[in-house]
């Protein structure tokens, strides 16, 4: 390894320099914080919200607005649903399965991506041309028809979403890969690798893909708030997770039936996904102005 | 430019067809018969043989697909297996719905998005950055959510609009003025969740590309000339902003397309969306291809005026269209 252009190095520097000019941007501050909130609250749902469904008698317990005590004395900050359950523990529990869900179709849309654009990229004539195609005609699908069509198709269920998810939202990435990969391949130090004997596959995963991967981190932030919001959509419609497992999705369904008389119950998680969605956003929009694709492109190519 | 535009409703078409093949293979190869669910779940084996036969269903899979194909492109797209409606007749009444839903949402969120866009690249400072707040908020709201929100305010609490359907169930009775505004009134919640939306992701684009050409050399020279800032910003900036954001619309036709299915959903609007989630429901075969098929049809020719707006708004590629070479 060594030598002034490994592929390691210059990654660790650039990145070393992203959380630099990261801490003095409050969008970044703001992503962050939010997306480790919503994470923490995940992981410690049993902690901070307690029991969601410890609920004894409903009829005292039910559409009590959002900061009060009920009968027993249990403090509700965001009221209760028609059946008693607190909101504020459904919500945390729908946090685990809501960014657990959106997180690994991310990582799906990643993995497949990053596999489409880098082989693009590396391999012309016709595999690039072919893949390229694919490239182009998943773009052009309607994706929440395809969406829809799997997921009722098959029996719904999270890992369905996972998948679904997953495999309709790799196109941007494809597309940055490859053009990373294309820019980078004609580089010196790629040159050098295969110079000194390195097979294909080690100069793509070792030397190429490690500078390609700015673009996709910002793909994968905005990916994740888009993923989040239509894994909700699904879960809305009742083709994603079912009920009675709590996602901001089914969780706003099933506050729709009561928006007249407790409307907290569809707010809250709603609240919550714009928060995460727009945390997520801002965070890719931070990254992304202090290593801007294109910019790295130019000075690269 | 024709030639490049021909070229591109051929791919188009390349699109459509391909959509149509994966949608075929994949509704067959799903768990779930249309042939028992059509009978009931108290029939008797042979009831679902015969009914399997009459739907063409016991024929191979390449068979059943040849078939459909030719019916298809001959516009014969069959009768709904639910219903037993032709499918052609219902998807002909649902796409106008669809149509004017999203077409008067596209322009009114582009209007507003490029108005807030460019007064953010201008001015900057704290309304820029209020703005930016408020774009990326409503950029990050779910159609669904915002659609029942305010359906709580309009429709619940302040009972000023109706939250259901394209007219109201008099709207037959009405005449003149009062037709149009029970139209407009049924339209003005669905409209309002798709444009919000929409201009909270098209401000922030424009904004974007705003600034990306505000650096160029030839807008410092357009102020050098000493032309007034607001001249510089339409005829120098945003004239050459809007090429990416032309093509952004194009881009953006599948999701626009896509948050109208959940808003179509939500406020039971009569539109290609409906029938499709419908058609899904029921795993009624013959409405969800013909519907998929329209939606994919939509998505593509919005992408066509997209290509052609580009062709026009930038000569540079007009002029690659006739050389030959494919602007990449």
């Amino acid at each position: 390894m060594g030598g002034p252009e490994s592929a390691g190095g210059r990654a660790r520097r650039r990145a070393g320099g992203v959380t630099r000019g990261l801490w003095s941007d409050r969008r970044a501050i703001f992503g962050l914080v939010v997306l480790a909130a919503a994470v923490v609250v995940a992981l410690f749902a049993p902690v901070v919200a307690g029991d969601p469904i410890a609920q004894r008698d409903i009829v005292a317990t039910r559409f009590l607005p959002p900061l009060s005590i009920d009968v027993h004395g249990g403090f509700h900050a965001l009221g209760t649903d028609r059946f008693g359950r607190d909101v504020w523990a459904r919500l945390a529990y729908g946090a685990r399965v809501s960014l657990g869900v959106g997180t690994l179709a991310v990582l799906v849309s990643v993995l497949v991506g990053v596999a489409v654009g880098a082989a693009a990229g590396f391999w012309r004539g016709w595999p690039a041309t072919v893949l390229l195609g694919l490239t182009d005609f998943a773009l052009a699908l309607p994706r929440v028809v395809l969406l829809l069509l799997l997921a009722s198709l098959w029996q719904p269920s999270a890992g369905l979403v996972i998948l679904v998810l997953g495999l309709t939202g790799w196109m941007t990435i494809a597309r940055l890969v490859h053009g990373e990969v294309r820019a980078l391949a004609v580089r010196p130090f790629v040159e050098g690798a295969v110079g000194l004997g390195a097979s294909d596959l080690r100069v793509l995963v070792r030397h190429i893909l490690p500078n390609a991967m700015t673009p996709v981190i910002v793909a994968a932030a905005l990916g994740l708030g888009n993923a989040i919001m239509l894994e909700a959509g699904l879960s809305f419609l009742g083709l994603g997770v079912q009920p009675p497992t709590p996602s901001w999705g089914n969780l706003i369904a099933s506050g729709r039936d009561t928006l007249v008389n407790a409307p907290w119950v569809a707010a809250a998680p709603g609240v919550a996904l714009v928060l995460v969605v727009v945390g997520a956003t801002l965070l890719g929009d931070a990254v992304r102005d202090r290593l801007d694709p294109s910019l790295v492109v130019r000075r690269t190519a | 430019m024709v030639l490049l535009l021909l070229r591109r409703a051929l791919s188009g078409a390349a699109v459509v067809f391909g959509v149509l093949t994966l949608m075929f293979f994949l509704l067959r190869l799903a768990p779930g018969d249309p042939a028992r669910l059509l009978v009931g779940p108290a029939a008797t084996e042979e009831q679902v043989t015969a009914q399997r036969r009459a739907l063409g269903l016991d024929r191979p899979l390449p068979a059943q697909y040849a078939a459909w194909l030719g019916r298809f492109v001959q516009g014969d797209w069959g009768t709904s297996i639910a219903t037993g409606r032709p499918v052609a007749s219902t998807l002909a009444e649902a796409w106008p719905a669809t149509v004017r839903l999203v077409g008067t949402s596209l322009v009114l969120s582009y209007l507003l998005g490029i108005a807030i866009g460019v007064l953010q690249a201008m001015r900057g400072g704290r309304l820029d950055t209020a703005l930016s707040v408020a774009t990326v908020t409503l950029f990050a709201l779910p159609g669904y959510w915002l659609g029942l929100m305010l359906v709580m305010v309009f429709t619940y609490q302040t009972r000023m609009l109706p939250a259901f359907g394209a007219a109201g169930f008099d709207s037959d009775f009405l005449t003149g003025w009062d037709r149009i505004a029970d139209r407009l009134r049924h339209l003005a919640l669905p409209l309002a969740t798709l444009t919000l939306i929409g201009i909270g992701g098209t401000a922030r684009y424009v904004r974007g590309a705003m600034l990306d050409v505000a650096g160029a050399p030839f807008v410092a020279i357009a102020r050098a000339k000493g032309l007034s800032p607001a001249r510089v910003a339409v005829r120098h900036v945003l004239r050459n902003a809007l090429i990416p954001v032309v093509t952004l619309l194009g881009l953006s036709l599948p999701a626009l397309f896509s948050g109208a299915v959940f808003i179509e959903a939500i406020f039971a609007w009569p539109g290609v969306g409906r029938v499709l989630v419908e058609g899904v429901v029921a795993r009624d075969y013959p409405i969800v291809m013909a519907a998929t098929a329209v939606s994919a049809a939509l998505v593509v020719a919005g992408n066509l005026l997209a290509e052609a707006l580009v062709g026009w708004a930038d000569p540079r590629v007009r002029a690659d269209a006739h050389g030959g070479g494919r602007a990449e």
